[in-house]
């Protein structure tokens, strides 16, 4: 018998020990698929994620892209973050999966079947710009608490569903509707089934907006299991921790949804600015709402040496939440001038948009090259870091690479 | 006597059947046998690299004063904050982390008011003081500088 295989089938038994049961047709295994129940420590593997991601941490799983990697105008599934506060779920049957709209502003309580959602509404693919709500926190000081996102917690990809205003409308919304919160079937790390590790939600204006989807495809394939298959709330341009994945029911509040990580310090900044440090109480910080403007150079990667003499071309995507980007500069002087960079307008609304530029160094030396994305209101982006919040959200300080000419 | 020999000769036909018999029993014994250890042989894939053996990892290794299992380093409190601090989340969501002595207390409170952890008692002031002294806050300023450059040649 040779080793591999012993190895293979003393692995195969002692996850049926792990798991408790006897895994049927174990042998049959592919390769590079892992029962989930074992939350396996390959992540490349098992998310079909691209080996220069950064793993943030394995439980739960969060893993952020680096700039060099958004490089693609649709962010395919193999650059895109993962950010997640529980255990994925186990056992999704997709046969079975139902939405059930509920809640104390629902005229009346309905259930769906996936198919049902698929064949009752229209169907509509947007591209939309998602940005976890702590991406850059570790580069605020004093350090925030949390997943020390750097620059990759964002992605652009195109997702197909049903507008949630349609389902929303079709159960009947009451008058006094304010929010609606959103329960998934993921499991709390305590696995404590009666704690829900995220349940957030959106006030009735961006609920109701027709970019808001239930979505069942991403990229124009299955949504895969990480990202929130069968079923995921999909709200652009908000803090992605309002995207629900693995969504099962969708409550029509009277009030704020008032689900874990809607209260408390979770996705919210202070009411009114504080200096770094300050202690914030619960009551005067305020929930996120749309994501501030921001954008990042995605090629070349950072530290190229190129030759005096020839221009060097940049490129890379600007987003600003509810809003468009209107100007995109770059600097190679740490902001003592600005040049303008060419910007393509969004395919949709709430999708970033593509800038590119072609920049000129005068002499042999190093340099960094910053780039600015201001938005429709005139707000530009901070060379420095926005306000000091606790949680350490919204650093939409401008991006940068490294340069040597030589 | 042709009585006798023809006797002979219908034992050594019933004897060589079933000595055959028996032989086909001891294959056909081996490969199921065989199929049970290792049920993949009949399966005609190319399975070279299919699998990565399976390392033993000692779960209390220390290499370069980090312990390779969680990547903690290896200082007093460190089983303290193993046993304490990596059994509902990451050994990573800790060494991200810098905080104070009353962030790490307040975050500590936190855990237990709402995700489940246990009263730590005396073992409280063992893991902040393992953490704040491995892992201190260090004043990154309004922007810090570009490090870790990986510099290469770009043809522009």
């Amino acid at each position: 018998m040779k080793r591999r295989d012993f190895v293979k089938k003393a692995t195969l038994s002692s996850l049926a020990t792990i798991i408790g049961a006897e895994i049927v047709f174990g042998s049959n295994m592919l390769e590079g698929y892992n029962p989930l129940a074992l939350q396996d420590p390959d992540p490349f593997k098992m998310f079909n994620k691209n080996k220069e991601m950064i793993v943030l941490n394995d439980k739960p799983w969060n893993i952020e892209a680096q700039a060099h990697l958004l490089d693609d105008i649709i962010t395919p599934n193999s650059k895109m973050f993962i950010r997640n506060n529980g255990l994925i779920p186990e056992g999704i049957d997709v046969k079975s999966w139902t939405l059930t709209i509920d809640g104390e502003s629902v005229k009346k309580q309905k259930t769906y079947t996936l198919a049902e959602l698929k064949s009752k509404f229209q169907q509509h693919t947007y591209q939309l710009t998602l940005e976890c709500g702590g991406n850059g926190r570790s580069e605020f000081n004093p350090p925030a608490k949390g997943n020390q996102w750097t620059v990759g917690a964002v992605h652009c990809a195109t997702w197909t569903g049903v507008r949630l205003r349609d389902v929303l409308e079709d159960a009947g919304i009451k008058k006094d509707a304010v929010y609606i919160g959103y329960h998934s079937t993921d499991i709390h790390l305590s696995r404590n089934p009666e704690k829900e590790p995220i349940s957030r939600g959106a006030p009735m204006i961006k609920s109701l907006q027709d970019e808001t989807l239930l979505a069942f495809k991403m990229n124009g394939k299955d949504i895969p299991l990480v990202h929130g298959y069968p079923l995921r709330l999909v709200a652009g341009g908000w803090p992605a921790s309002v995207s629900g994945k693995w969504v099962n029911r969708i409550s029509i509040r009277n009030k704020i949804h008032d689900g874990t990580k809607m209260t408390g310090t979770a996705y919210r900044v202070p009411c009114e600015p504080v200096a770094p440090g300050e202690k914030v109480k619960d009551e005067d910080m305020c929930i996120i709402e749309s994501m501030p403007v921001k954008s990042l150079i995605t090629y070349p990667k950072s530290g190229a040496t190129i030759k005096k003499g020839a221009p060097l071309k940049i490129r890379g995507h600007a987003w600003a939440g509810e809003l468009k980007v209107s100007k995109m500069e770059y600097s190679i002087d740490f902001g003592a001038t600005w040049k303008e960079c060419s910007i393509e307008k969004p395919v949709n609304r709430l999708a970033w948009q593509h800038f590119s530029a072609s920049v000129d160094f005068p002499k042999k030396g190093y340099y960094e090259v910053w780039a600015k994305a201001t938005d429709t209101q005139n707000i530009a982006q901070p060379m420095l870091l926005p306000g000091w919040n606790p949680k350490g959200y919204l650093n939409n300080a401008c991006h940068r690479i490294a340069v040597k000419v030589k | 006597m042709s009585k006798h020999q023809d006797f002979r000769k219908g034992v050594k036909k019933v004897y060589h059947l079933m000595m055959l018999l028996f032989s086909l029993f001891i294959i056909a014994g081996s490969v199921l046998f065989y199929y049970m250890v290792n049920p993949n042989f009949l399966t005609f894939t190319d399975d070279t690299e299919n699998y990565i053996a399976v390392e033993e990892i000692d779960e209390d290794l220390i290499e370069n004063g980090v312990h390779v299992r969680t990547g903690f380093v290896d200082a007093e409190g460190l089983m303290t904050v193993i046993n304490n601090c990596t059994n509902c989340h990451s050994s990573k969501l800790v060494t991200q982390n810098r905080m104070s002595k009353e962030r790490w207390n307040a975050t500590i409170k936190w855990m237990q008011e709402t995700q489940g952890l246990w009263e730590l008692g005396g073992n409280q002031e063992i893991i902040v003081n393992y953490l704040v002294t491995n892992y201190p806050v260090v004043d990154k300023g309004r922007r810090e500088n570009l490090t870790n450059i990986e510099w290469y040649d770009l043809e522009n």
